[in-house]
């Protein structure tokens, strides 16, 4: 067993060497990966201490990815509301739409260094995938995304985007076929092609040091929001809140608020059908924890072990993990999380786009719709800073059909 | 004390050291535990020694099999359907103990359903239920706290595998916590894919000869006799998992049920790989 953090000056600290977060964490890998893993934590420790690095990154999100992006006072939503000032992060004004490009940049950047020639990637809804081809195009290296079939049928948009951007678009027909299956077969293929393949892993989970490293990369979101917010109000938010499937862009906007006491962390899950009616993906809410991809976690699975099948109208958070550093942050008390339904999702989705002129994407229609649920209790000078990590339009056609509209 | 609670790891020096009296490498076969359903799985399970298993590798079922490819996958699944549980796939071998107290069973798979068992309660029932070793793919040394520290306490093998990756500087870290045999994985890839050369299997063998006493065994990718004579002539033992599950979805009909021909289709390709393992050496 791992030990658990003792008192600890900072929420921030962690992991600890091995990739440890309180119990979470870890490298549960197969042999064959972990010269590769071990490999790839010296490669991230020299880069980050490289100051060469820190400003080809910078060069990049700011030319090539358009940050900062802005911190955006949603007024009509606050009014309707009629609690606590909303704030977006606008993660949806970003090259390709979402969040998930920061950490593509940065991954890409490191493969590079390492001389790797060969990217593969897994993707859910399509975002991380799109992301992951934008970068190998512009990088000029040949990119394999594996994708479940189920994600195929209802990301079909995002699919022919992967494909205009010369990537590889594998179909997973195995398990569940969406994002759990889809990463087992990029682990299958890393285990396959160790000289050569970079597997760009798209959220904060994974074997370590992948929960670190794309943790520091979205880390850019939490750190302008910060300076924005101070600038705007002149002092921080009391609640930062992000939608959490992985827990990426959520882990990216709460990290630098994690040592200011004042700031409630509030993650919002996704609930699918209801937690009672055990269709669902949220695993901190109604999962236990377990190894699965390389990390011990909370997952969703039965008595026996086995992973469950997640279920979420956003093929985003339709996965039966979560980060492990998220299920630290649950345990030690420091986040709190929330289930949302498909369906209050679906209602936020229209309130956002109907009040702010904004298609929010149905991720982080999650937290706008915790938001409906808590901001009216909040006092009127009360702040909430909400990551908008992507935007909606890849998600029309699946929100048309829970509508029962023909396009 | 019974047969059925000697320490696992007499049980897999004892079949090592016969073997090495009957100067011959062994066979090692693998088989998912609940495959394709429990009562057509013991009946497998039960006809291998006889068909010339020298050691017995036993599947525990798990939805996310990770390092394998399309054949444990769906052997996995077919179990899993088949209502295959942990506490069957002891049973498992718990009935097959009572028959045979000689050939070694390890248990192969992935941490979660040992995690979730509960990793003391599941060392207790496995040795209790004649289980001489462990092989769990997504556990390297540096997490051997998690289960190989009390596997070994426990007086069970826990046997790693080591790959093509793993070079004189990791081979150390590798082989410190193991025992009962070494497992080489002898391609980087997923179960049932690709072979090696005998070329890198002469160089892997001599690598791992430099860091262990212990028995080799080699696996991934053989599927003939021949193949399985090769292998048989440099290691102390050959592994064959992915040709034999594949025979068992072979022989099937077409609601996916076992048939009459299941148990022979399975001992009839075991039997051509232990000729060809048996004569490799004449």
């Amino acid at each position: 067993m791992t030990s658990s953090s003792p008192t600890l000056n900072s929420y921030r600290a962690l992991p600890d060497p091995d990739g440890h977060f309180g119990n979470f964490g870890g490298r549960f890998v197969a042999e064959t990966l972990m010269p590769l893993i071990l490999e790839l934590e010296q490669a991230y420790k020299d880069a980050k201490s490289d100051p060469a690095f820190k400003k080809e990154m910078d060069y990049y999100l700011r030319h090539y990815v358009g940050r900062a992006n802005p911190l955006y006072f949603a007024e009509r939503l606050t009014e309707e509301l009629g609690g606590a000032k909303i704030y977006f992060k606008r993660e949806d004004l970003n090259h390709t739409g979402a969040h998930k490009i920061n950490n593509c940049i940065g991954q890409i950047l490191l493969a590079k260094r390492m001389g790797k020639t060969r990217i593969i990637a897994e993707t859910g809804a399509g975002q991380h995938g799109v992301a992951t081809a934008t970068v190998c195009a512009r990088f000029g290296l040949p990119c394999t995304v594996y994708m479940g079939s189920k994600d195929i049928e209802r990301q079909s948009p995002n699919v022919f985007r992967m494909r205009l951007l010369g990537a590889e678009v594998k179909p997973v027909v195995s398990g569940s076929r969406s994002l759990k299956d889809a990463m087992n077969e990029a682990l299958r293929d890393w285990v396959t092609n160790v000289e050569d393949t970079f597997y760009i892993i798209g959220t904060a989970a994974g074997p370590h040091p992948y929960p670190e490293l794309v943790r520091d990369f979205q880390s850019v979101i939490g750190n302008e929001a910060k300076e924005q917010i101070l600038e705007a109000e002149g002092r921080l938010p009391d609640q930062v809140i992000a939608a959490v499937g992985g827990g990426s862009n959520a882990i990216g906007l709460f990290h630098p608020f994690l040592d200011d006491k004042g700031v409630e962390v509030v993650g919002v899950e996704a609930a699918g059908h209801g937690v009672h009616t055990g269709k669902h993906a949220a695993s901190l809410s109604a999962g236990k924890p377990g190894v699965l991809h390389g990390n011990r976690t909370y997952l969703l699975m039965d008595d026996d072990g086995q992973i469950k099948e997640a279920d979420s109208i956003s093929a985003g958070l339709d996965y039966p993990g979560i980060g492990p550093e998220h299920s630290w942050l649950k345990d030690i008390g420091r986040a709190r999380y929330e289930p949302i339904t498909d369906t209050e999702a679906l209602d936020a989705f229209k309130l956002c786009s109907e009040l702010e002129g904004i298609i929010p994407a149905l991720e982080c229609s999650h937290a706008i719709a915790q938001i409906v649920k808590e901001a009216p209790k909040m006092g009127k000078d009360k702040i909430i800073l909400m990551c908008l990590s992507g935007r909606g339009d890849k998600d029309i056609f699946t929100v048309a059909e829970a509508l029962g509209v023909k396009l | 004390m019974s047969d059925a609670i000697i320490g696992g790891q007499d049980r897999i020096a004892k079949r090592f050291a016969k073997l090495k009296e009957e100067g011959r490498a062994g066979l090692v076969t693998f088989i998912t535990a609940g495959d394709p359903d429990p009562e057509a799985s013991f009946e497998i399970l039960k006809s291998l020694p006889e068909a010339g298993a020298d050691i017995i590798e036993l599947g525990m079922p798990f939805t996310d099999p990770m390092a394998d490819g399309p054949a444990i996958q769906e052997a996995s699944n077919r179990a899993l359907a088949a209502g295959m549980h942990m506490r069957k796939t002891l049973s498992l071998v718990r009935g097959f103990r009572d028959l045979d107290h000689e050939t070694p069973i390890i248990l192969m798979g992935y941490y979660n359903p040992i995690y979730i068992y509960g990793v003391a309660e599941f060392l207790e029932d496995a040795r209790n239920a004649g289980v001489d070793g462990l092989i769990v793919v997504d556990l390297p040394p540096e997490e051997d706290a998690e289960l190989c520290v009390p596997t070994v306490e426990k007086g069970l093998s826990f046997i790693r595998l080591t790959t093509p990756t793993s070079d004189d500087k990791r081979l150390p870290k590798l082989v410190q916590n193991t025992s009962g045999f070494v497992y080489y994985v002898s391609v980087a890839g997923v179960t049932g894919a690709g072979s090696a050369s005998n070329d890198q299997i002469v160089e892997a063998m001599g690598r791992l000869r430099r860091h262990t006493d212990l028995p080799i065994a080699v696996g991934f990718g053989i599927k003939t006799a021949q193949q399985a004579a090769d292998v048989a002539r440099q290691a102390d033992a050959a592994v064959v998992g992915s040709a034999i599950v594949s025979k068992i979805a072979e022989s099937l009909d077409e609601n996916g049920k076992a048939t009459d021909k299941t148990a022979s289709m399975v001992t009839g390709l075991v039997r051509e790989l232990a000729n060809g393992v048996r004569n490799a050496r004449k």
